[in-house]
């Protein structure tokens, strides 16, 4: 029942003379365009876009909407990416016309609640991290990396402290050396040890005078939260350095533990993943930054303030690194997070993280005895599964287990990342699912380890298409429609 | 319980068969005793949808949405009309609540779009290759004045004209400052209100990566971009323009004037102010700089049984494989908003983007005309270069931040004024006209500024 | 060329020392080529850049893994065999990539070096010794 001809690309369904919008005549009076824009600026020839009607345009991205698993349509176990239900209030309060239509550079009089909502989320943020000061300007996890290291350099420079570099584990999501090169350091790489943890020795074998900051994911990639993270904090300090958390894993010790009090100095949120924006098929997000009293500072400029009548954008940051971007933030993200904290209060966001870990836990359990977890029997709120034993058995791969789920109605987890552990499958089920679905998850991946292996090095069968040719795209890569 | 799932038996179940007795004993395994938090988050207490609809409505009634009155701001948000199937098909859950196409064989969808996307933005800027896009504007320019260094190898200097957005250049310097590159800016000409490709030659040196310019620039102003990249080549620079999106649809494409890399801002393209994000990053480039482009990168290819679809592609470029070496720190794109330009622009099509980009510029020329000289020459136009849909206003009286205040009292939002970035343009505001602006709009705005009486204090804006 | 006439690195590069034109040809062994399947490009540096021994002066990709390129000796780069990077004729890149892989240590060469210090010559291994790493790292 598929609509081959709506599933086509756009250009192909392009024929002259069609359109989908229609622009009203101007109502002001005549000028000749030479007279407004001189001929050598303007352009010779129209746009080159396809001419399509508005039908043509409905049915076409209804259609290959549907080619999409989505959190809406499907159990989405993705691990590290928090593939939680989004709420389709958040999108309605959010898309208020006095939330929505406001103006970055209209008067502070005129957006007074806007204001407000941003100062309370600051709060919010700053009680949640244990962290005394919030940063919302930058626009997604990677960004809030950036912003915080170069918090952290524009500190240490100031101090009169000239720090090289920046320590994150194996384990790390790439951003981590990626945004310390980017904010002028050398990244430096820190052992894990086998079951997941920073290995001290390591650690302390590498931090010296010159290391600025340590960046640790804790809970860690693994799904594990770091036992010995006073120690480490405590280590990272007495060398004169910042602890730096990476956030993406909040959702599991939301009022459980709080970044500041367990030792990070700063942090990133991914308000897109533990607040539950939606990810929009890969953004926007948001990287809203929370740091202590003694680096707030020199955080990107403007903040919210409030001086107990009115809130207003405080600029008057001279010891701020700047800018990171354009306008306030990506504040359409930050009103949906805003929103969801508001849902859930104090306490149950405690009951999010608590019941995020249990389904953790409770797929761990079912899963264990097919798929190893080299770490152990517990987890925090995702896991890190391997297929090394099924593979050398019977050469079914991580990636035949990932596509063969898509068979059976399941989003595949991460696969090859952690790169520390071998067939890799990181799965992370959210609080937003039921047992039976869990049930059910684990029911299919108890059939494909008894499923021919050569079903299932061909897998997905079900799909729209089968496995893409990754080289032959990298090759000679087709950026875009040819004319 | 909000949006959980599990019942008190549910929860009994569960710790039976993980084999702990209560969520307690769980976490006590799990979390050292001295990093746990052992009191409720200060948060206040939870809201049921009907109580926190309430209190959204209660804060945006508190905020002036530009949708309820003419609004004549712009400096890089734009006010422009999107159709309500940009609205309709962007808020369907397949694309609203999926992630990046980590499996190709169920996210063709996504992937279809971003190819599409890319298409669209190398038709409108005339480049060979465009990415799935980036943050914003700000930092799509950042990222491209980033690839240049790399690209020229050159690791000196970055010469951007005054011109260009001014958050922009802010966010560019914070870039900069952590690799030491400087940052040279090139001022305006005061009569034209545009950079002088003279001073743009005599600002680059053997160590300049690239010239940026925005065209129109930030005072809705064309630049001469022809020469100012002739300036930049012959320096052995790279040539870098920020565009306004909307302005292609009857502007030249920057590879006709020498681009090697264009950016824009590409909220314009059917996506809401949102108070300034999120936005669109758009990135384009040469193919020859295809290897140094940051962010994700879609491209055709065939499954195992030949049939065409699209999948990620170059992603040796990227943090998650290069890790500290990767062209940037970038991870995700803007994909929601991506898509979103992507069925406004099949909406519109060539006629309806000419349309649009005309009918700002006619209407932009007839605020301008009515304004150079209205209230007894109290309000002129000092900048003389031809300008797209903003241009800049001085105030005779020099009381912009009472004027606009006073405008915003009687209903309109007037313009942005100038003076936080440029001091010396403190009696200067800048006004966008886009085409949702009608004439008994404009001719109203016009009236309300004339009327608005001399020596107001900016005391109104508290 | 056959790879017993060639000297090697540890890093995998070869490289074909002329003492007549004091020009050292590099290229990739076949044994770091098969071990990096599905080869989709090489970066390699400018005419004239100034390299020094062990320094990464290009790049080789697999889809989805990148790996440096050593430079065996010291001296300025003087030619490249560059993989052709146009639009309008992707299989040239393709054919070029098929040409590193399946002739190695004849067409697939990537770098011709004028050398400034032949000292550095010395510490390379002969095409034996290279074999004996190449087994040792398969274990």
């Amino acid at each position: 029942m598929r609509n081959t001809r709506a599933l086509s690309p756009i250009f192909e369904l392009s024929a002259p003379g069609r359109r989908g919008a229609t622009l009203p005549p101007s109502d002001v009076p005549y000028a000749a365009l030479d007279e407004i824009l001189p001929a050598e600026a303007r352009a010779d020839a129209l746009p080159d876009l396809p001419e399509v009607a508005e039908g043509d345009v409905v049915r076409h991205y209804t259609c290959i909407s549907q080619l999409n698993m989505s959190v809406d349509t499907h159990f989405y176990p993705l691990g590290s990416c928090t593939m939680k239900y989004n709420p389709k209030r958040n999108e309605r309060l959010a898309s208020l016309p006095g939330m929505l239509d406001l103006h970055p550079y209209q008067s502070e009089a005129s957006h007074q609640g806007m204001l407000q909502l941003l100062f309370e989320l600051q709060q919010m943020l700053a009680e949640i991290a244990g962290l005394e000061a919030v940063s919302l300007q930058p626009a997604a996890g990677a960004h809030g990396e950036l912003a915080a290291l170069m918090t952290a350099a524009a500190y240490f420079r100031d101090r009169g402290e000239h720090r090289t570099k920046v320590l994150a584990p194996d384990s790390a999501h790439g951003t981590n050396p990626a945004s310390a090169a980017v904010a002028g350091f050398d990244a430096v790489t820190v052992r894990s040890t086998p079951d997941g943890y920073v290995d001290l020795e390591d650690l302390k074998a590498k931090l010296d005078d010159q290391s600025a900051v340590f960046m640790i994911t804790n809970p860690s990639t693994l799904g594990m939260f770091e036992r010995n993270i006073k120690p480490i904090a405590d280590m990272v300090h007495a060398a004169g350095g910042l602890l730096y958390l990476d956030g993406a894993n909040m959702n599991a010790i939301l009022g459980i533990a709080r970044p500041g009090d367990f030792g990070a100095d700063m942090m990133h949120y991914n308000p897109h993943k533990t607040f539950s924006g939606p990810h929009g098929g890969g953004g926007p997000g948001a990287g809203p930054i929370a740091v202590r009293g003694m680096l707030g500072p020199y955080l990107p400029a403007p903040v919210v303030a409030f001086d107990g009548v009115r809130y207003r954008l405080d600029y008057d940051r001279p010891k701020s690194i700047g800018r990171v971007r354009s306008f306030f933030g990506n504040v359409g993200v930050l009103v949906r997070a805003y929103c969801y904290i508001r849902t859930y209060g104090g306490k149950g966001l405690r009951e999010v993280s608590e019941n995020a870990v249990l389904n953790a836990n409770y797929l761990l359990s079912k899963l264990k005895h097919i798929f190893p977890v080299p770490q152990g029997d517990r987890c925090m709120h995702e896991f890190v599964a391997t297929a090394s034993k099924i593979k050398a058995e019977r050469g079914i791969s991580a990636m035949d287990i990932a596509k063969r789920l898509l068979d059976y109605g399941f989003h595949a987890p991460t696969v090859y990342f952690p790169i520390t552990v071998k067939e890799s499958m990181m799965i992370e089920p959210t609080e937003t699912e039921s047992k039976e679905t869990l049930d059910a998850f684990a029911e299919a991946l108890f059939r494909i380890t008894e499923e021919p292996a050569d079903l299932l090095h061909e897998a997905p069968h079900s799909t729209g298409i089968s496995r893409p040719d990754e080289v032959k795209a990298a090759r000679q890569p087709q950026t875009s429609w040819p004319k | 319980m909000s949006y959980l799932f599990n019942t008190p038996d549910d929860q009994r179940a569960m710790l039976e068969a993980i084999g702990v007795g209560s969520m307690a004993e769980l976490f006590a395994q799990l979390v050292p005793d001295e990093a746990r938090l052992h009191r409720d988050l200060d948060i206040p207490h939870a809201m049921s949808e009907l109580e926190m609809t309430g209190h959204m409505q209660a804060l945006a009634a508190k905020n002036t949405a530009c949708s309820s009155r003419p609004c004549f701001l712009g400096a890089g948000s734009y006010d422009h009309f999107i159709p309500a199937a940009v609205d309709a098909l962007a808020g369907r859950g397949e694309f609203f609540t999926s992630y990046t196409p980590y499996q190709p064989e169920v996210s063709q969808g996504n992937l279809t779009v971003t190819f599409e996307y890319q298409t669209y933005i190398t038709r409108l800027t005339g480049m060979d290759v465009a990415n799935a896009s980036l943050y914003d504007g700000a930092t799509a320019a950042t990222e491209a004045a980033m690839m240049s260094l790399e690209a020229t190898g050159r690791r000196g200097r970055i010469v951007v004209a005054g011109t260009v957005h001014p958050e922009y250049r802010q966010t560019l310097q914070t870039y900069l400052n952590c690799l030491g590159v400087e940052l040279v800016t090139v001022g305006y000409n005061e009569t034209s209100g545009t950079v002088l490709p003279a001073d743009i030659a005599a600002a680059c040196n053997d160590q300049t990566a690239c010239v940026l310019v925005q065209q129109p620039n930030f005072f809705g102003s064309l630049e001469e971009v022809e020469a100012i990249g002739r300036a930049a080549h012959e320096a052995g620079a790279m040539f870098v323009v920020s565009v306004d999106p909307i302005s292609l649809g009857i502007l030249k494409k920057p590879s006709e004037y020498g681009a090697d890399v264009v950016t824009a801002e590409g909220q314009s393209l059917g996506n809401p102010l949102h108070y300034g994000g999120p936005y669109l990053g758009i990135i384009a480039c040469k193919q020859e700089f295809v290897r140094r482009m940051p962010g994700r990168i879609a491209g055709q290819t065939v499954d195992r049984r030949g049939k065409r679809c699209w999948v990620l592609t170059l992603q040796t470029r990227e943090q998650h494989i290069r890790r500290e070496k990767a062209t940037s720190n970038i991870c995700t794109n803007q994909g929601l908003f991506a898509l979103r330009a992507t069925i406004y622009l099949s909406l519109l099509g060539p006629h309806g983007l000419r349309e649009t980009a005309e009918l700002c510029a006619r209407k932009a020329h007839y605020a301008r005309t009515l304004l150079n000289g209205a209230g007894g020459a109290r309000f002129t136009v000092p900048f003389s270069a031809p300008t797209f849909k903003e241009f800049v206003v001085r105030d005779g009286a020099g009381t912009v931040e009472a004027l606009l205040a006073d405008a915003e009292q009687e209903g309109y939002f007037a313009g942005v004024s100038l003076g936080r970035w440029y001091p010396e343009l403190a009696d200067c505001f800048l006004v966008c006209v886009t085409e949702k602006r009608t004439r008994a709009e404009i001719d109203g705005l016009v009236g309300e500024l004339t009327s608005s009486p001399v020596g107001l204090t900016a005391e109104l804006t508290k | 060329m056959t790879p017993d006439q060639l000297k090697f690195s540890k890093t995998h590069e070869w490289t074909h020392f002329d003492p007549a034109t004091k020009t050292a040809t590099v290229g990739l062994s076949a044994f770091a080529l098969e071990a990096l399947t599905d080869l989709v490009y090489v970066e390699l540096p400018n005419v004239g850049r100034k390299v020094s021994v062990g320094e990464s002066f290009g790049e080789i990709e697999s889809v989805k893994a990148v790996s440096d390129i050593y430079s065996p000796v010291a001296g300025e780069i003087v030619e490249t065999y560059p993989v052709p990077n146009d639009p309008k004729d992707p299989k040239a890149a393709e054919k070029r990539m098929a040409q590193i892989k399946n002739d190695p240590y004849g067409e697939g060469w990537l770098v011709k070096i004028k050398v400034a210090d032949e000292g550095a010559l010395g510490s390379l291994l002969s095409y034996a010794d290279y074999q004996k790493q190449c087994a040792e790292e398969q274990h």
